[in-house]
């Protein structure tokens, strides 16, 4: 039971009735945004949540700096005889999977993001309805290439020289990055199926760790066992990784490039408009 | 009697199931434009299901609703153009800055970047958080990201607000900053859908209330009539002296009817509807040489309001905001209750 009160309580002094009304007072209504422009503007905010969080770049920054040199080091006379031809091998390799390793966290943060009120307000407004999950993949394919650079670069430090130069590089990179960007809506959509961003992160790793270790990435497949062998040549991601090689060293098979590209469509086709369904039901 | 082109709300027979919950079972409303109409209710009675399938973000299961004159179904588009929705959870990033929440609203609505940073500044300056504008919203009090969010849905002024339960978990001083923009938001011309769990805040602020329970609307009418239907709240009083209480009690009979004594050997109560009736009473002890020590005059609570019109008391569902009740047959409900406009307390 509430005691009646007299008259409404005074304003306070931080809310200034009178500006909040000249703040209301106006009603123009400007006219909507373009669909890439509101998508541009989703990839704005992920850039705001790293410059916010710097530490957020440390699993594109760190991780992939230790798997270069765990690799080469570790493995490279073991596997190539030396640590220097391991290095021509490996690096486009760790490149193909440090980047899809952080397309996981696309779907972590899109499940995160589900779970604060935020997504409400976003599905509220009148804008294109994938707009949020576009612009926060754009944003993801700036993290990638982050990832992608770091790479080349301890590579170029500890030695590797791709043949094709900086513009092979550049091509492998991007060609990596596109096929991520594909890759990265396999994983929006285990987010929004999940419920916790951790089953996201393990389910996620649970299914990217055995598709990239059984491919081309640390080995030559002509030693493994013909059943295995026969999987590794029609995974996709070794296929991503002898082009990436090919582009880096300048004799990539024009075939492979276009079949990287065609499972990038692919998935983007099948698993970008099921992520839109379900971000526009969840 | 509304015409359609009046209506800013016109819905009829929502109904929203999960799984084997109708936690929307039927509920019918037509809220006016320009006015704030509060839909009250207990947690867990289908306010927030309500709401979100009005601001299109649920998909009805039956019925059908029309918002500012468009289908929620059909002009999803054309009706998120015009309203805007002020969740229950604060609905907004808390990894970015106040600032930045205002100005990225701004551009996705089709603001240009100088003009949404300089609506930004405006809002955050008229909400009392330009000071705070720069740190990230994680680390604002529940009052400032209640006023950030609200800031959020007038970035573009919407022609009507959904609120839902804007004050939950406020202090007084902060919830009453809500109340102010809310009225200053009425007072410029938009419509306001307001949820809420207290009686005080639909009284308050709305011009006509809804009362939900168990998926369906069991009442409407003014806070007025509301209040009047339930019997009023109840008068208090605390002498100074308990031995004069056997003579109060006699002189409140007397003005109010049946008067409790309660177990404060110095206070006494009695139902009374009429604020002018419950002070009458007061002066006639006064009159009488009884000394006051104090009195008050309480509104009936959402508890009595719904014992009164649902015969059961307000559930608590256990835990988060949709309902676990099994619905009751619908041959079993009552229709809604449409109050007697004629017996409004003052």
């Amino acid at each position: 039971m509430t005691t009646t009160s007299a008259a409404p309580a005074p304003l306070s002094p931080e809310t200034d009735a009178a500006a909040v009304r000249r703040a209301i007072s106006s009603r123009s209504r400007p006219a909507p945004a373009s669909r890439l422009s509101t998508a541009l503007t989703f990839g704005w905010r992920g850039m705001l949540k790293v410059k916010h969080v710097p530490e957020q770049l440390l699993d594109v920054t760190v991780t992939p700096v230790m798997f270069v040199l765990m690799f080469t080091y570790l493995f490279g006379g073991a596997v190539a005889g030396s640590t220097a031809a391991y290095l021509d091998y490996i690096l486009p390799g760790v490149l193909v999977m440090s980047v899809l390793f952080t397309t996981v966290y696309s779907g972590v943060a899109l499940n995160t993001d589900r779970t604060k009120g935020v997504v409400d307000r976003f599905r509220s407004l009148p804008i294109w309805r994938s707009a949020p999950l576009v612009g926060s993949l754009l944003g993801d394919a700036v993290r990638y290439l982050i990832a992608g650079v770091v790479i080349i670069t301890v590579g170029v430090l500890l030695g590797y020289r791709p043949d094709a130069g900086i513009t092979g590089a550049a091509a492998a990179l991007g060609l990596v990055v596109v096929f991520a960007f594909g890759l990265s809506w396999v994983f929006t959509t285990l987010g929004l199926l999940l419920r916790s961003p951790n089953a996201v992160m393990n389910a996620g790793f649970m299914g990217i760790f055995p598709l990239t270790f059984l491919s081309n990435v640390f080995v030559d497949p002509d030693t493994l066992p013909s059943l295995l062998r026969a999987f590794v040549d029609v995974n996709p991601i070794s296929i991503l990784a002898t082009a990436s090689r090919g582009l880096m060293e300048g004799n990539a098979e024009p075939g492979q490039i276009t079949v990287v590209l065609g499972v990038a469509v692919l998935l983007t086709a099948v698993f970008a408009p099921l992520t839109t369904r379900l971000y526009s039901r969840s | 009697m509304s015409t359609q082109s009046d209506l800013a709300i016109d819905a009829s027979g929502l109904v929203k199931t999960y799984g084997d919950v109708r936690a929307v079972d039927g509920v019918d409303l037509s809220v006016r434009r320009g006015c704030v109409y509060g839909v009250l209710g207990p947690n867990g009675a289908g306010k927030t299901t309500t709401i979100r399938m009005l601001a299109t973000l649920t998909r009805p299961d039956a019925g059908s609703a029309r918002v500012l004159g468009h289908d929620i179904v059909r002009e999803g588009d054309a009706v998120r153009r015009l309203v805007s929705l002020t969740g229950q959870l604060a609905s907004v990033d808390e990894d970015l800055t106040g600032r930045e929440n205002l100005v990225l609203i701004g551009k996705l609505l089709g603001v240009r970047r100088a003009a949404a940073k300089e609506r930004a500044a405006e809002l955050l300056d008229a909400f009392g958080i330009s000071e705070a504008g720069g740190r990230l919203v994680k680390g604002y009090s529940g009052g400032m990201r209640r006023r950030l969010d609200i800031a959020a849905s007038i970035v573009v002024t919407p022609e009507l607000m959904f609120l839902d339960e804007p004050t939950t978990g406020l202090d007084p001083r902060s919830r009453n900053q809500v109340w102010e923009i809310v009225r200053a938001l009425v007072a410029e011309g938009t419509t306001i859908l307001l949820c809420t769990q207290y009686l005080e805040e639909a009284d308050q602020l709305a011009d006509g209330i809804a009362v939900i329970d168990r998926g369906t609307v069991i009442a409407e009418g003014t806070p007025a009539q509301l209040k009047a239907s339930v019997g009023g709240g109840a008068l208090t009083v605390r002498l100074l002296d308990p031995r004069q209480r056997p003579e109060a009690h006699l002189l409140l009979t007397r003005a109010l009817g049946a008067v409790t004594l309660e177990p404060d050997p110095a206070a006494l109560s009695a139902s009374c509807a009429d604020a002018g009736l419950g002070s009458a009473a007061v002066s006639g002890l006064t009159d009488a040489g009884i000394r006051v020590a104090g009195f008050s005059l309480g509104q009936p609570s959402l508890d009595e309001v719904f014992l009164a019109l649902t015969g059961h008391p307000a559930e608590q569902a256990p835990a988060g905001d949709e309902p676990v009740r099994p619905p009751d047959p619908p041959e079993q409900r009552p229709a809604p209750r449409t109050l007697e406009p004629t017996e409004a307390s003052s």
